[in-house]
């Protein structure tokens, strides 16, 4: 045994450094409850993120959690409960990204507000959760992940106390949230009743080795997954259980919406991933319960990608219509796992991780230009958008990037992502002819996007402002985080190799 | 990596651009981009290529690196040049150079943001000449379109949002049918194409063409695919029907903006057929000859007649643009040596002409601040250099021998007249020349309306001579014009070098 050699939890070290964060925010407010140095509290946060960034990235490319290297490969924690392999240090990346993202924006527009040390705890113990979810392996862990992930989530999002707006979207929230945390923990309880066991591994044991007592109860065990779906479905904001997103989107602080819809959302897939992939191996699970469940995501990635477009296309509220796109956005995601049924589905669900990759910098790139927009306060519509460039060129042209790299047009990463996704959905095509179907209804949601993201390049750049505006500050804050995430968007072009294996390795883990 | 430096130089150029003050935005964008016309035109005198970039000939400047690996083909950084693609590449530079120079006077406003725009496309159209992966030629080939549609909706007339919206959904829902259809192509091709690199494609085409995809059969799928492709350039060359977002963008667009439009965007297009469709479908092309020498005759003339009805400057040039490219389709269609070769000659050679008559026109408009045919008369003597460089673009255009346009047009001409493959190929040669004269017509009868005669002008501006950094970038132009037209071997010998591979596999001409 090695003199240095770490113990086996500190392979969680990503989630941990988030969680040992939130911590020290809590010290820190406790020692001095009335002071509002901000930029303490946020460089805390954003160092936080940063350093679990760091480690996740460092353990990626050391090749932790990488299959058939000598001495790394998954490592299996706490009795299987969790698990550290390229998946898992993937979304911690994906997360920690964005919160770095978020904490830096926040600086400026958490500026004359109460609570600071709360929000940035909140955000960080949300983080803390959803880098959790990332390596939870069992359904337990999975809840309680989930719910560390939500409980933060429903406060940050009513943090507003004297806007109404944001605490209804926080009550909204919270209702439907602990509703499908209800459906959800009462379909783990119908895996258990049908399965006898909670692990994922042990799950897919039991299905594979065709006990005759699992085939008895197929329909329980349906059930039971249909609800899962259901808990995710919410979790990721897709149809049916997405009527809370535009809604708590639009009441919350905007970097709580880009925190949401980014991290909140990729949490939510890897867990969709893991789960569907390693407890329910689509071959065996389709004999115990009699229906192939990959069905189930295909009617639900058109449905949701469908209605989160239309939706978005008539919207005359920027937040709202980032909201509804952001639904579109889950719909592209879930076409990952509805193409699990056939061969090559696992690059069919890189292609997907590498969309939730890129979607994180765009999306909440964008989100945060909504802040910032907040905080000058020129208004929520597109006109109120009208002729911003003339006085704030730089985050406007970061906008423009992020809603054409959104809307999917070269050569922004958005495109990558989105054509990669294409191309490998008609590839398995040649496996499951139901997948072009899903292929054509991303291009025509894709094109049907374009209309509306390029409303608002055109509010920005070529419409003439309607009102005279006053010099416009430049907080630094929030500047550095749109700047950072507009050049991590185009960045991706060029590191579009990297990123690839990366998600591809990831998606290897869990469906070799 | 000399291309690589091309690219790069442009790409950073922008960036400072757009960071920089207004007040040196113009003089610092033409001082950065004299670095990549001064690379480029020593790449020209270092050129070392030989035969067609896809037919397995010597590329110059070549370099390839692994990009992304996902599935089953692998796309790559692969750039290089050809005797095709060397003169588009210098075409470029020059005219993007000149373009900033003659936005000095017009440009009064964001101008930081203005040239930014500009170098960006610069940057973005010496990809598309250069890129050999088709995906990374896609890339360059869309992010043209951004910059266009800002610098039409921000800087242009009075109908630029119109425009500039006609123009990026026209443009960009071509690109999507051309796209989808070459990823059929690719798709269908099987196992015999492992990457997105042109020359590998353009190679499985030739030794069999595409298995089938998803229930078509490989000659209907390569069939079905040229048809999509060649409907997708057509948008942007654009041909008759698909040209009606030109005119609008054209007009509506600041000089500048116009004169890369026609100058080189629109080579884009004719580049584009002339890479994938003329080169990697020698079967479908002989199918097609005729129809698509119809469609090139009909937008040779229509378009001289839509010209022949303007009373805009400006929309008259546009629409002659429309007639210009029509020969070059005509030269293509020909496919024999001087077809092809003379439509590449045409391709560099309109650029220079267009663009030198969309300077002029916007000369003559930031002087008089109408383009109204009928607004003026007898501008000869107020503003004299500019009005001559005006009559020699025209005559330029109408094809007056020792200049460039004389000697694309002929041999277009001389090519498609005797071309085999193409059946009654002397009546679609005849009927084409037929444009020549309304060429002339229109052009000679704007002229004598607005240049010669009484001086008249129907609005308050006084007249007076254009600045010195006007007319410069006109006489550049107007020397390189009549340089390629004295000498057209210059760039003539490397075209047919890389045209005749493409020639010798278009069925034994």
């Amino acid at each position: 045994m090695a003199v240095l050699e770490l113990p086996q939890w500190a392979a969680l070290a990503p989630a941990l450094i988030l969680a040992g964060t939130a911590l020290v925010l809590f010290l820190l407010d406790s020692i001095n409850p009335h002071s509002t140095n901000r930029t303490l509290l946020a460089g805390v946060a954003v160092v936080g993120s940063l350093s679990s960034l760091a480690v996740a990235v460092w353990f990626t490319a050391a090749g932790v959690g990488a299959t058939g290297i000598e001495n790394y490969g998954v490592i299996d924690l706490m009795g299987g409960q969790f698990v550290v392999d390229q998946l898992a240090l993937y979304f911690m990346i994906i997360v920690a990204i964005v919160t770095a993202l978020v904490t830096v924006a926040s600086h400026d527009y958490l500026r004359d507000h109460t609570y600071q040390a709360e929000y940035y705890s909140l955000v960080i113990l949300a983080a803390t959760g959803m880098s959790m979810m990332a390596a939870s392996n069992s359904l337990v862990t999975i809840f309680i992940a989930l719910e560390l992930t939500s409980l933060p989530s429903y406060a940050l999002v009513a943090i507003l106390k004297d806007n109404r707006g944001s605490v209804e979207a926080g009550l909204k929230y919270f209702l439907i949230g602990a509703l499908s945390s209800a459906i959800f923990v009462y379909g783990v309880s119908l895996v258990y009743g049908a399965t006898g066991s909670l692990q994922l591994t042990d799950i897919a044991a039991v299905l594979e080795s065709g006990d005759g007592a699992v085939g008895e109860m197929g329909g329980l065990l349906g059930l039971g997954i249909l609800m899962l779906i259901g808990g995710i479905a919410f979790k990721t904001a897709s149809v049916p259980f997405h009527f809370w997103a535009p809604e708590a989107y639009e009441g919350a602080p905007a970097p709580i919406s880009a925190f949401l819809s980014s991290a909140s959302k990729a949490a939510g897939f890897v867990l969709a991933f893991r789960v569907f992939t390693t407890a329910f191996p689509v071959a065996a699970t389709t004999e115990a319960i009699g229906v192939d469940w990959t069905l189930a995501f295909v009617i639900l990635a058109i449905v949701t990608m469908t209605v989160g477009n239309f939706a978005a296309a008539t919207q005359e509220n920027v937040k709202r219509m980032l909201a509804y796109s952001s639904i579109g956005h889950a719909g592209y995601v879930l076409i990952g796992l509805a193409a699990l049924s056939a061969e090559g589905g696992e690059l069919v669900m890189g292609a997907a991780m590498m969309h939730l990759l890129v979607y994180g910098f765009m999306n909440t790139g964008a989100f945060l230009f909504v802040a910032l927009a907040e905080y000058w306060g020129v208004g929520r519509t597109f006109e109120d958008y009208n002729g911003l460039s003339q006085q704030a060129p730089f985050a406007c042209a970061a906008m423009a990037v992020f809603m054409f790299s959104l809307a999917g047009v070269p050569p922004f990463g958005g495109f990558w992502s989105k054509y990669l996704l294409y191309t490998e959905t008609i590839n398995a095509a040649a496996d499951n002819t139901i997948l072009l179907v899903l292929a054509a209804a991303l291009v025509v949601n894709s094109a049907l996007s374009l209309y509306y993201y390029s409303r608002l390049v055109k509010a920005l750049w070529i419409e003439e402002p309607i009102l005279d505006r006053d010099r416009l500050a430049q907080p630094t804050g929030l500047y550095a985080a749109i700047i950072a995430a507009a050049v991590l968007t185009v960045v991706a072009l060029p590191a579009f190799g990297p990123i690839a294996d990366a998600a591809l390795e990831a998606a290897a883990a869990v469906v070799a | 990596m000399m291309i690589e430096a091309l690219i790069a130089v442009a790409l950073l150029g922008a960036l400072v651009t757009f960071v920089a003050p207004n007040r040196i935005a113009g003089k610092l964008a033409f001082a950065i981009s004299l670095v990549p016309a001064a690379l480029s035109l020593w790449l020209f005198t270092a050129f070392d290529g030989s035969g067609n970039a896809l037919r397995g000939g010597e590329l110059a400047f070549e370099s390839q690196a692994a990009w992304i690996e996902l599935g089953e083909h692998s796309i790559s950084w692969f750039v290089g040049v050809d005797g095709i693609s060397l003169p588009l590449v210098v075409l470029t530079t020059i005219l993007c150079t000149l373009a900033i120079v003659s936005s000095w006077t017009p440009i009064d406003e964001r101008e930081s943001q203005f040239y930014g725009l500009i170098l960006f496309i610069e940057a973005n159209l010496i990809g598309v000449f250069t890129a050999l992966d088709f995906f990374l030629w896609f890339v360059f080939w869309e992010a043209v379109l951004i910059p266009m549609y800002l610098l039409i909706g921000i800087w242009g007339g009075p109908r630029r949002k119109y425009a500039a919206i006609k123009f990026f959904v026209y443009t960009n829902v071509a690109s999507l049918v051309m796209f989808g259809a070459f990823i059929a192509l690719v798709f269908g091709l099987g196992d015999s194409v492992t990457s997105f690199a042109l020359p590998e494609i353009a190679g499985a085409m030739l030794d069999g063409g595409p298995e089938g995809f998803f229930g078509l059969e490989g000659t209907t799928l390569a069939s079905v695919v040229f048809v999509a492709m060649f409907l997708g350039f057509a948008v942007k060359v654009p041909i008759v029907p698909f040209h009606t977002w030109l005119p609008d963008a054209h007009v509506e667009a600041p000089t500048p903006a116009s004169v890369l439009l026609a100058g080189v965007l629109l080579k884009m297009g004719t580049y584009a057929l002339l890479r994938f469709n003329f080169t990697m479908f020698p079967e479908q092309v002989e199918m097609y000859a005729v129809p698509i020498a119809a469609i090139a005759v009909i937008s040779v003339i229509y378009g001289a007649m839509l010209a022949l009805a303007q009373t805009d400057l400006k929309r008259i040039v546009a629409y002659s643009s429309v007639s210009s490219m029509g020969y070059v389709i005509l030269g293509l269609v020909a496919y024999t040596q001087f077809g092809v070769g003379g439509a590449t000659f045409q391709m560099v050679s309109h650029g220079l002409i267009s663009g030198l008559m969309f300077m002029a026109v916007g000369v003559i408009y930031n002087a008089t601040h109408t383009r109204m045919v009928t607004d003026m008369s007898g501008l000869a003597d107020r503003m004299p250099i500019a009005v001559g460089i005006l009559i020699a673009g025209a005559f330029g255009y109408m094809g007056l021998p020792l200049m460039s346009g004389f000697y694309g047009e002929f041999t277009i001409f001389f090519g498609a007249f005797g071309s085999e493959l193409l059946d009654y190929s002397p009546l679609f040669t005849a009927a084409a020349m037929f444009g020549i004269v309304i060429v002339a017509g229109y052009l000679l009868f704007a002229l004598q309306r607005t240049v010669f005669g009484p001086y008249r002008l129907e609005t308050d501006y006084e007249v007076g001579r254009a600045p010195l950094h006007d007319i410069a970038p006109m006489v550049v132009l107007l020397g390189l014009i009549i340089l390629l037209g004295v000498a057209p071997s210059l760039i003539f010998d490397m075209i047919t070098d890389a045209i005749d591979p493409i020639i010798q596999h278009g069925g034994d001409l």
